[in-house]
């Protein structure tokens, strides 16, 4: 560990932030009880991502130079809930601000101290959860396609997950495809991200799973909102909360 | 609702069209892996492949006036073409100076994109596909709907139906039998024919030779049995020597069908020459610009690297919901949403570039690494200036960058935003909705926002405990 000491930054990511704030609970959890203490900095919104996929790059621009600004006066690793918001910070920010010295500059000295949560856990902290309490559950994996294929995160939160007692992965026909969510192509092309979905649906529901867990909200809240709509029973969860459900004095901690 | 949109939502409700695509491209898939693990430096070869690609096109000006002058030496002659209609009208003048009546055909991207069968046709030519998905393609007047499979979109027994309704056989859809019809039937075209139209699959500058691969032995038949050869090549179909094609076959044959190398490679370096007592009397290269040096001086000049191996659309996604012809082109799949704007402009195709998730499952198969997702949002980019685009999505984009850069406003609007999404929500999800709300509620649910976010909950304990 270096960059800091003990200190983190959280980059909840707008989604965490306001829809589902559990799973920065959990993040939260998760890092404290490794001995880390997280601040949230003031002023984070929105990284930008859904400008820049749309093709409004001076209007993502914006909103990245502000957020890189914010992290620049914070200390530590930051760390994000979300591969494809980290894949933002870390890799799309350099092509967004190519023809911005100053910015580009910014975005090298920010990305720099970025981590994706499972990889940060994983590979930076070795975190393991043999030592935690068994709990069962059979958890399909969806590997979000802008953490593995963007940031090259496959392995982290398959060894994070299997190191959990009682926890079974299970196989997911096609896996590594696409949930078909894409940010607003979910809206903009609906009619193709709905059938994406739906094959990625059947596939989980045949798995056997009673669990669908994934480092990308983005996704969670898409593959959740189609299996809330065909009235199934299968928990949807950020792989944050399952580890943090686990852990000693979970109950207090949440007070 | 567009052509486009309309394409696509007739495609995603197809169950035939996706049997016949799962089938197909589950194969593909699988054969090219086996066939990458029988290259173990393949790594190393896509990166050579890449550097070798993208130095050619950085220097394309340079190599095509070599290539020409190696060319000429050979024999061959050259025409060049600025776009389709004129690459058209020089074989259409070859074929009137020759007197030819009877066209056969190996399979063309190039041939397809300047729609050259059209052309031939309308000037009383008969032109006979021999490729065996391109001769069933013709047969059923479908269009291509994949670079390497063109009647991918058609299950085993639709060809057979085909081939019964067109030729007057015995249904079956044995391949075996199938395929010996189609032999049958145009072995003695192509002995007739007095005009062979190809592609180029790739131009060897230093040798002054075109290079076709095939896995039927139709194009072999095509560049030699008629006295005539005419070949139409993209211009940015160039590598260097044979040094560099030796590893770009490899790499096109694994991406492309899953083998290590394709049946036949024939490599073209002039007409017939005493005592060669076969082969064609003339060889003709078009190099066909159609938009291309356009692409080059913009910024997804890199698709100029693409080898037409077609596995981007066996990794995608969205062609595996929605089929080649939903593209509307000549080029589907991931690489014919950049390509085809390249070519035709983003005025007519700007709704492509849209119609990916940007997963980059392409990027990763490609076997020259071409960075497809970072294409796609520099075209989303400069689309702006010629797609219509309702006044919502631009004020909507305007307001998200403000309220995203004020974060003191921002909470403000967040708080009007939730109230109303929670009073709307039953147990805390959506099920219906106005705009991007509706699209998205249209076949899943939307969670609505939390009570209270984790900024504000943060804020609450720290007060708490200060």
């Amino acid at each position: 560990m270096t960059a800091g000491g003990t200190r983190v930054q959280l980059f909840p990511t707008c989604l965490v932030d306001e829809i589902r704030p559990e799973i920065g609970w959990a993040v939260v959890r998760v890092l404290e009880a490794a001995g880390l203490e997280v601040e949230l900095p003031e002023g984070l919104v929105c990284c930008g991502q859904p400008a820049y996929n749309a093709g409004f790059h001076p209007e993502a621009q914006r909103v990245l130079l502000h957020v890189l600004a914010i992290l620049d006066r914070t200390e530590g690793w930051i760390v994000i809930p979300s591969g494809s918001c980290a894949d933002m910070l870390i890799h799309q920010s350099h092509e967004l601000l190519r023809e911005d010295a100053e910015g580009l500059a910014l975005a090298h000295r920010v990305s720099a101290r970025c981590r994706e949560f499972s990889a940060f856990l994983d590979e930076d902290l070795g975190w393991r959860g043999d030592g935690l309490p068994r709990r069962e559950a059979s958890v399909a994996y969806h590997p979000s396609c802008h953490l593995s294929r963007g940031l090259g995160v496959t392995e982290p939160p398959k060894r994070l997950l299997e190191s959990l007692r009682g926890v079974e992965s299970m196989p997911v026909e096609g896996q590594e495809d696409c949930c078909g969510f894409g940010g607003l192509f979910s809206v903009k092309q609906a009619d193709i991200s709905a059938a994406m979905m739906n094959r990625k649906l059947d596939a989980v529901e045949a798995s056997g799973a009673d669990t669908l867990a994934s480092c990308d909200l983005g996704c969670l809240m898409h593959l959740g909102g189609g299996l809330h709509r065909r009235q199934s029973k299968l928990r949807v969860c950020h792989l944050a909360e399952l580890l943090a459900e686990r852990l000693p004095d979970d109950e207090a901690a949440d007070g | 609702m567009t052509d486009f949109g309309d394409r696509v939502s007739n495609a995603v409700r197809d169950d035939h069209l996706h049997i016949a695509i799962d089938r197909a491209t589950a194969a593909l898939r699988g054969r090219r892996q086996t066939a990458l693990d029988s290259l173990p430096d393949f790594e190393d070869v896509r990166d050579f492949g890449r550097a070798v690609k993208l130095e050619t096109i950085a220097h394309l000006d340079e190599h095509l006036v070599r290539f020409e002058e190696n060319l000429t030496a050979n024999g061959i002659q050259v025409h060049w073409a600025e776009d389709g209609e004129q690459a058209n009208r020089i074989v259409l003048d070859i074929a009137k100076r020759h007197k030819a009546r009877r066209v056969v055909k190996a399979k063309s991207m190039a041939t397809e994109e300047i729609h050259l069968n059209a052309a031939l046709e309308e000037a009383g030519l008969e032109v006979l596909e021999t490729d065996l998905g391109e001769y069933i393609a013709q047969l059923a007047g479908h269009a291509p709907s994949h670079i390497i499979l063109p009647i991918l979109h058609m299950t085993r027994e639709d060809v057979g139906q085909v081939m019964h309704d067109r030729l007057g056989v015995a249904y079956t859809d044995d391949p075996q039998e199938m395929a010996k019809t189609a032999r049958t039937t145009l072995r003695q075209q192509f002995i007739e024919a007095d005009l062979g139209i190809t592609g180029a699959n790739f131009g060897v500058v230093d040798e002054g030779a075109i290079c076709l691969v095939s896995n039927e032995g139709n194009i072999r038949l095509t560049t030699s049995l008629p006295k005539v050869h005419v070949a139409v090549m993209g211009i940015e179909k160039l590598v260097p020597s044979l040094d560099e094609l030796e590893k770009l076959l490899r790499l096109l044959a694994r991406s492309a069908t899953g083998q290590k190398l394709t049946s036949y490679t024939s490599l073209i370096r002039g007409p017939r020459r005493s005592p060669d007592e076969e082969g064609p009397e003339e060889v003709h290269v078009i190099l066909l610009d159609n938009g291309r040096s356009q692409v080059l001086a913009g910024d997804q000049a890199e698709i100029l690297g693409c080898i037409r191996c077609g596995a981007c659309l066996n990794a995608c996604p969205v062609y595996q919901q929605i089929g080649g012809h939903a593209y509307g082109d000549t080029y589907p799949g991931p690489i014919g949403s950049i390509f085809t704007p390249g070519i035709r402009g983003l005025k007519s195709s700007y709704e492509l570039p849209q119609a990916s998730s940007l997963c980059g499952a392409c990027r990763d198969i490609c076997p020259v690494r071409l960075d497809i997702p970072r294409m796609l949002l520099s075209l989303r980019r400069e689309s702006r200036a010629v797609a219509p685009m309702g006044w919502t999505w631009r004020v909507g984009m305007k307001g998200f960058a403000f309220f995203a850069t004020h974060p003191r406003l921002h909470r403000w609007v967040r708080n009007v935003g939730r109230f109303f999404l929670r009073r709307m929500a039953d147990d805390g999800w959506l099920r219906t909705g106005l705009g991007p709300l509706g699209a998205w509620t249209k076949e899943r649910d939307f969670a609505v926002p939390a009570k209270r976010s984790l900024t504000e909950e943060w804020r609450a304990r720290k007060r708490k405990s200060s």
